[in-house]
Formats: structure tokens, sequence, C-alpha cells
């Protein structure tokens, strides 16, 4: 503001500007600096809520090393990540794909693979709960039994119960990508399209070389969006296995569920449940540090 | 005055160009207007299981012979129900308003003013993005529980009052509102506050739209925070009353779904009635933020 050269006027700004940002700032230190260093210096502590807190070095970690149920966890939570982002990536990009071309009912169609994204993740993943039940109640075996085939254990199998849990999950995010995608698409210049229809390239050599280059940036924000999402998902494997949650086995359980657990499962493990966060918090770092690298430099 | 908005954002709500229509057309038209159908179908069942006795619960038909309200009828008549929805309307409703107002004041301050220490203000707010609230809920626990915030409105609310995101979002539109305005204002006399209240915060209203939108959704649906710091049932949010009604009602899956209804159908409706305006502040806030 070069306009105002009294330096009354200038420094009344700025006493403007701290005024606004007192409360925010003292918001942030306390609701989330503090809470973070807070966590760390908890993980090197042993403390369960009832006993003063005692230093333990790098116990927590040691334990958590060497807990077959961590590695477990650990796995899990990766194929959470490797099936749920390219899954949902690709059948969001097909759909905003054709969805871009289409002109007839379009919002409604729209509106029709965004609905489930307005949903509480809680409410569905009891609705799939009951999907997956066994036959007579749940739908998905009746129906496989009045076509004939013989009923799948979803929920209760140990190999199935993952992808059954995480299904709802990709289902619901869709909508997001696909809205996202379809703002890529349409950002992209139609001049380029008419200079390739000019060149006469084909169909697929114009997907390939215009328009997934020009959507790089889409496709970065949404592998990174989605991925720490995938990583830290809880309510729905939380809300399908009540009985047992993680299970059948810790089958599918995640970190979250994990850090559940250990804080507020009965135990209150405090200082080991806070390395575990420390743990998600590298994870979710180094992921998406890593996709940023690569998907960039592409 | 002009409202500024994103082109991009308002590109995605208009409809597409028109297009000839011819076989290969029709056939994408229809697979998508199926796999759109596939996408509403477990919404759908649980509507259709919600307004059904329990002897064609399991059925396939969407459509009941006997459609019936009782089930509507006993989750809404159940005092607790009443109570988790008046609770998680409450919540979101105040947390929303406390992210309009200072995300919004927050975000025009590192946008529209030149101070030392702007830059450091703005970097570390920025830096808590990275942060996942998963970290964070054993110390907001723990102090929770030493200032007595367990089980209280202000308890399930306070690590949301603000958000990075709703800043940065908010600066970002910002940028949008031209100086020259603000300077009008400031030689009407205006105070800085006034400015920001009376000129720029009317000039981003699709921004506040679109921090709202998603700001209120999260909030609604929101479920470990509730869940780790609520005790009692009276103080349970829509999410976390309806897994323990769930657990208890666990083979009652007419009752089931009714509840899941009852927690869907508000946010569902909405969508419906304003379908061009949240698309369009999804778009925004996922581009921009």
């Amino acid at each position: 503001m070069s306009v105002f050269r009294d330096p009354t006027i200038e420094q009344r700004r700025i006493r403007w500007a701290w005024t606004f940002l007192a409360l925010p700032i003292v918001f942030y230190v306390t609701i989330r600096f503090w809470p973070t260093a807070d966590a760390f210096v908890l993980s090197f502590q042993k403390w369960n809520l009832l006993k003063p807190r005692e230093w333990v070095g790098f116990d927590n970690y040691v334990t958590l090393w060497n807990d077959p149920v961590f590695w477990k966890v650990f796995r899990n939570t990766f194929v959470y990540l490797i099936i749920g982002t390219p899954v949902s990536l690709v059948i969001a990009f097909i759909v905003a794909w054709h969805l871009d071309k289409v002109r007839f009912l379009h919002g409604t169609i729209r509106a029709l693979y965004f609905l489930p994204f307005m949903t509480s993740a809680v409410a569905m993943a009891w609705v799939w709960r009951w999907f997956y039940q066994p036959v007579p109640i749940g739908l998905f075996n009746n129906m496989l039994a009045s076509l004939g085939f013989s009923q799948v254990a979803f929920l209760n199998s140990t190999s199935n119960a993952l992808p059954a849990v995480l299904a709802p999950a990709i289902w619901a995010g869709l909508g997001f990508q696909i809205i996202i995608f379809m703002a890529g698409l349409r950002a992209i210049p139609v001049s380029y399209y008419e200079a390739a229809k000019i060149d006469g390239v084909s169909g697929l050599t114009v997907l390939w070389e215009i328009t997934l280059p020009l959507l790089k940036p889409t496709m970065v924000f949404l592998v990174v969006f989605s991925s720490i999402g995938f990583l830290r998902i809880f309510d729905q494997v939380f809300n399908m296995t009540t009985n047992d949650p993680g299970g059948p086995l810790n089958a599918t359980k995640p970190l979250v569920l994990l850090i559940y657990q250990t804080a507020f499962g009965g135990s209150f493990e405090m200082g080991y449940a806070a390395a575990q966060t420390v743990v998600l918090f590298l994870i979710l770092l180094i992921v998406s540090l890593i996709q940023l690298r690569i998907l960039r430099d592409r | 005055m002009a409202v500024i908005e994103t082109p991009i954002a308002d590109r995605v709500v208009a409809a597409p160009p028109p297009r000839r229509a011819n076989w290969g057309q029709m056939i994408r038209w229809l697979l998508l207007f199926a796999g759109g159908i596939v996408m509403v179908a477990p919404l759908a069942y649980m509507l259709s299981a919600s307004i059904k006795y329990p002897y064609e619960l399991f059925d396939l038909n969407l459509i009941p012979k006997e459609p019936t309200f009782d089930n509507y009828r006993e989750v809404l008549g159940d005092s607790r129900f009443a109570r988790w929805f008046g609770n998680s309307i409450l919540i979101a409703t105040l947390v929303t308003i406390s992210n309009l107002f200072f995300d919004s004041l927050v975000g025009y301050t590192l946008c529209k003013f030149r101070f030392p220490g702007r830059y450091i203000v703005f970097i570390a707010i920025l830096s808590t993005l990275m942060i996942p609230t998963e970290m964070l809920v054993i110390p907001w626990y723990v102090m929770s529980s030493k200032f007595g915030w367990i089980d209280s409105y202000w308890g399930i609310m306070f690590p949301g009052m603000m958000t990075a995101f709703g800043t940065f979002l908010m600066k970002q539109f910002f940028e949008t509102v031209p100086d020259d305005f603000l300077e009008a204002a400031r030689i009407d006399g205006l105070n800085e506050f006034q400015i920001f209240w009376q000129v720029a915060l009317p000039l981003v209203r699709p921004a506040l739209a679109a921090l709202a939108i998603f700001v209120f959704l999260g909030n609604w649906t929101a479920f470990i925070w509730p869940l780790i710091v609520t005790n009692s049932v009276d103080m349970y949010t829509l999410p976390v009353g309806l897994k323990s009604f769930a657990v208890e009602q666990s083979v009652d899956w007419e009752m089931v779904m009714t509840g899941a209804a009852v927690a869907t159908l508000p946010t569902l409706i909405v969508f419906l009635i304003f379908q061009r305006f949240i698309i369009r502040g999804v778009v925004m806030a996922g581009l921009k933020g």
C-alpha cells in the first residue's frame, strides 16, 4: 500500500492485522501446534492417564516394531491405499470423460453419481453391512441366490472382508472425484482438440497425448487427496465390524483403528498410541511427498 | 456490485456443448445412466427398507407391497434420535459459523495486509494441513479432561472452530478482490473491520458458500472425535448415536435402515434442492483449496 506514506496510518493497519490474528493465533498454537508437540513427546512416554507420565525413551517404538498385529495393520493400511486410490481414480476418470460428452439429462446423471458423497460414512457402513449379510438377510447374497450362484462370505471371511469394507469408501468418494475430473477436463482449451481433429489424430491418441498430460495438476490433487483419505480409513471399518472391530482376525484393521483401540479401547495406553500416531503422520508425509515427486516429474 | 466467481466452476455447472445424436452417443448415455442407477441403488434400498414391514424386508423388490411409516414413527418418536439430530444440527451450524468468520478474517488479513511476520503466520497455518486429526485426538482428549470439556458441546466443537483449509481457500478468493475497492472504502472513512465486513466479505459470497458446504457436511458426518469425547447418550451426535442405535438393534435391519435414512436424508434433500450451487462450491473448494 504505497499510497500511505504516513507512518501512523501504516502502523495503525499493522495493529489491525495483529488484532484480527490474535484469537486465531491463540487457537492454532493451543489446538494445533501444542497438541502436535505433545503427541511427539507422549510417544516417548508411558502413561495410562492415572499415574504420572514416565519417560521410556524408544520403548513404545520398539514394542510397536515387535508387535505382529502392528505389521498386519500396517499392511492392511497400505492395501486400502493400493487398491482404493487406483480403482476409484480409474472409475472416476472413465465416468467423467464420458459424462463430459453427454448433454441429455447431464445434471441428473451427475447428481446420481454425486449423491453418495453427501452421505455419512457411518450410515452407509450400516447399509452396506446389511447388504453383505448371508442369505436370507443380505441383499447381495439374496441376489446371488436368486441367480443360482452360491453364497459369498463377505465380512466373515479374512480374504473378502477388506475389499468389502473398502467398497463403500470408494463408492462414496467417486462423486467428488468425477466432479473434479470434469472441472479439469473443461479447463483444457477446446483449440487443442480442434487442432488434433484437423491433424486427423485418433481418439485414443488425443486421450493419451493431450487430455492426460494436461490433466496432470488435477490428477496430482486427486491422487494425494484420495490417498490420504484411504490411509486414514476408520468410520467404515469400525461400523462394519463392531462385534470385533477390525476383524475377522485383524483382517480389516487399519492404523487409525489400532490407534483408537490402544488409546480408548479400555487400557488407555496413551504413550503407545501416540507412537502409533507418529507412525501414521510419517506414513502420510512420506506417501504424499513421494506422490508429489513422481507425479510432478513425469 | 459484481460477485467474483471462478469461470471453471461455472463451466462445470453449465451443460456441455451439444453433440449430434448418434448410436455411439446413445450407448454412451445408456451406460452412464446405468452406472448412475448402480450408484444410487444402495441409497434406494436403504429408503425402501425403511418403509417396509419386516416380512418383506429381505425381498429384492424396491417398492414395498405394503408401505409403512411405522419405522419412521418409531425412530423419530425415540427421544434419543431427536436429541442426536438436534445436537448434530447445533454443532455443525456453530462450527460452520465460526469457520466462516475466522477463516475469512484470517484469510483476508493474510491476503490484504502487509506486515512483518505475515509470511511466517501463513506458513505456520498452512503447515497444520499436514498434521492428521488422528494424531491430535489424544492430546485433545487429555486437554478436554483437564478442562472438563469431556461430554460437552464445546468439547465436540473446539478442534474444528478454525481450519487451515478454510483459511487458505478464503485467502485465495480474497486475491480476486481488487485493492481499489478497499481503498475507496478506506477513503470513505470505514475502519478496517468495517471494510472487511461490509466491502470484502460480500464480494466473496460464493467462496463462503463453498466453505459452508464443506464445513457443515464435514461436521455433520464427523465420527471419530465425537465418539471419543462423548460419554452420555444425550451428548452423542447423529453418527455416534446411529452407531450405538444400530449395535443395539442389530437384528432389526428395518430399524437400522430407518436410522441410517434419518441421518442421510437431510443432506441428500439439501443437495437435490441446491444441486448446481453445491457442485459449483465443491469444485471451487477442490480446485482452490
